[in-house]
């Protein structure tokens, strides 16, 4: 089991509701198979200048209903291999946020921090304790159900499986 | 204790004695289903976790539908590596030219029962909600879990009971019905929830039309769309499934987070209008809208429903000069089906398009995506901004007759119009 830390980086803000995964990785991309080159389409249909600031640890803060519409684990898988710690949002399409948890990339709910993040704030995020400082400013975040916190610090289900498998 | 069917179904394939909604539960799989995007990552990752056979091979099926006839060496390799993985693991693999868009082959062919735990790699696996399953998208990781134990995890959903009542109106199809439900609950209304159907305008529903209804249930953010099954889901199975089953519906008094009404008799066709699901319009405010391609079929509306009535269009009529016309039977039955009742010949004639089965250019994927500037309407699931190629196109959700009517007036009309005026 990975040692539990906080999280920190600096923010990438997508200031708006409803992003859908077809922006964040279009279909006609779904067909590579290495997150080291997924990566370079992430953004694609949204604003692909956003790969610019995906320098070092990077936390992406979002707003409402982010990640809605397909499946794809491209998205969560590019954004891991882009260096991306964290996706703090204000709400969590359901498959997109259960993607994230199996990777083990932390996804966490916190309204009033992804309000006050301009882009670059320095994020530090500790699931721990439910909160999410935005360049210094403390903010409650959602609890994380245990379940999913320790999958997203075992390292996602791929480990979680691993142990099980190990335990018989 | 008064339960909810969703909570029912998964109380039959959970150890936890009980359950409420916010509690996470592994949830036992009957069937687990990928495709040629979602299969190769499970199959790697299945292999990580250390688990080299599924837990069950009567209970997994592989669907090579999305880049499919393959677009580029890339695409061949992805259902290269489904077909040899499905061979060597022994699971149902329909390939190319067998089967057909995945939801409408596992339907078809008698896959699933009400009752049923349906896991796929395919965010729109909730249509099988239409026979009373709770079938629900997952991500390649999750489905390597379910190919490896059987189960995934889970967080017990509430439900929002949608009832339907009257009768529906001319030219409206589930698909309007579906729309409805999205326009009054958003985008992210269903988040977490699960959407159960029911009322009697819900039970005069065909399958082919309560799938097109599940279908979207994901668009309104829900993990299904459901059902309860009854005997217009009997009939369809017959025939189709040896499998037993028993009809299940919610309790009386079981606690549903939300109520919502849809009355038929005042509704009429809808469009949703670009880029999103849940930017719905009415017919009537979406008329003279130029379009440059219509595109009928996919997992929701290529059925021989759908068809049919866009032959109606169709038949004697050509698609206009502006605009281009692609159809899309789901299956390969479903084409077979269509050229037996003359209906193929009628799309040719009209100087339509008949594609094979395929995922194609409803996610871009390839066989007729849209040029930058162009307008579509698409009996498909969903219009994001560049869903279906250029970023710079617009896509419109419609039923199959609003969507022929368009191909051939090369603009949005009420297909009554088209039916009135002479034939060309």
């Amino acid at each position: 089991m990975t040692a539990a830390r906080a999280i920190e980086g600096s923010a990438i803000v997508i200031d708006q509701d409803d992003v859908d995964t077809d922006v964040l990785y279009p279909g006609s991309f779904l067909n590579i198979p290495d997150p080291d080159q997924k990566k370079n389409h992430l953004f694609e249909g949204l604003d692909p200048s956003l790969r610019d600031q995906l320098v070092g640890d990077t936390v992406l803060v979002v707003g409402e209903n982010f990640g809605m519409g397909s499946s794809r684990e491209h998205v969560p898988q590019a954004m891991k291999a882009a260096g991306i710690q964290c996706v703090l949002g204000k709400s969590f399409a359901r498959i997109f946020e259960r993607n994230c948890v199996n990777l083990g990339l932390m996804i966490i709910t916190a309204p009033e921090a992804a309000k006050a993040a301009r882009p670059g704030a320095q994020i530090r995020v500790d699931a721990h304790a439910g909160t999410v400082d935005v360049d210094g400013v403390s903010f409650e975040a959602r609890p994380l159900p245990p379940f999913m916190l320790d999958m997203i610090e075992a390292g996602g289900l791929v480990p979680w499986a691993q142990r099980r498998v190990a335990a018989g | 204790m008064s339960r909810t069917l969703a909570e029912k179904i998964l109380l039959a394939h959970t150890e936890a004695e009980e359950i409420q909604p916010g509690d996470i539960v592994m949830i036992r799989c009957d069937l687990v289903m990928a495709n040629d995007i979602s299969g190769s990552v499970a199959f790697r990752e299945m292999e990580r976790m250390g688990v080299p056979r599924v837990f069950d091979p009567s209970k997994v099926l592989m669907v090579a539908d999305h880049f499919m006839p393959a677009k580029d060496a890339k695409s061949a390799e992805l259902q290269r590596i489904l077909k040899t993985w499905s061979k060597d693991q022994g699971v149902a693999f329909y390939d190319q030219g067998r089967g057909g868009i995945e939801h409408a082959v596992m339907v078809e062919d008698g896959w699933v029962v009400p009752g049923d735990v349906v896991a796929g790699g395919d965010s729109h696996t909730c249509t099988h909600g239409a026979l009373g399953a709770f079938a629900t998208g997952l991500g390649s990781t999750d489905v390597a879990a379910c190919l490896a134990f059987g189960e995934f995890w889970q967080s017990v959903p509430a439900t929002i009971r949608v009832e339907f009542t009257g009768s529906k109106q001319p030219f409206v199809s589930g698909k309007d019905l579906i729309l409805a439900v999205i326009a009054e609950l958003g985008v992210g209304g269903g988040t977490n929830h699960v959407l159960e159907f029911v009322g009697d305008g819900a039970e005069a529903l065909t399958i082919d039309e309560r799938l097109a209804v599940s279908n979207l249930a994901v668009e309104a953010g829900s993990e299904t769309g459901i059902f309860p099954a009854d005997e217009v889901t009997r009939e369809y199975l017959e025939g189709r499934t040896d499998r037993t089953w028993t009809p299940e519906r919610s309790d009386p008094g079981a606690p549903f987070a939300r109520e919502v009404r849809i009355d038929l008799d005042a509704l009429g066709p809808l469009i949703a209008m670009p880029h999103s699901p849940g930017n719905v319009a009415s017919l009537d405010d979406a008329i003279g809208i130029p379009i440059d391609q219509a595109y009928i079929g996919n997992c929701s509306n290529g059925t021989m429903t759908d068809l049919r009535q866009a032959a109606q269009l169709f038949e004697g009529r050509t698609v206009h000069e502006r605009c281009r016309a692609i159809i899309v039977p789901a299956t390969a039955k479903i084409y077979r089906e269509a050229l037996a009742e003359g209906l193929i010949d009628t799309f040719v004639e009209a100087g339509a398009v008949v594609s094979t089965p395929t995922c194609g250019a409803c996610f871009g994927g390839g066989m007729g995506v849209l040029a930058a500037g162009e307008k579509a309407i698409a009996t498909t699931n969903r219009n994001f901004k560049g869903r279906m190629g250029s970023p710079e196109a617009e896509v419109h959700l419609a039923n199959s007759w609003v969507a022929a009517a368009a191909a051939v007036a090369g603009e949005i009309v009420d297909p009554q119009d088209v039916l009135d005026a002479v034939p060309a």
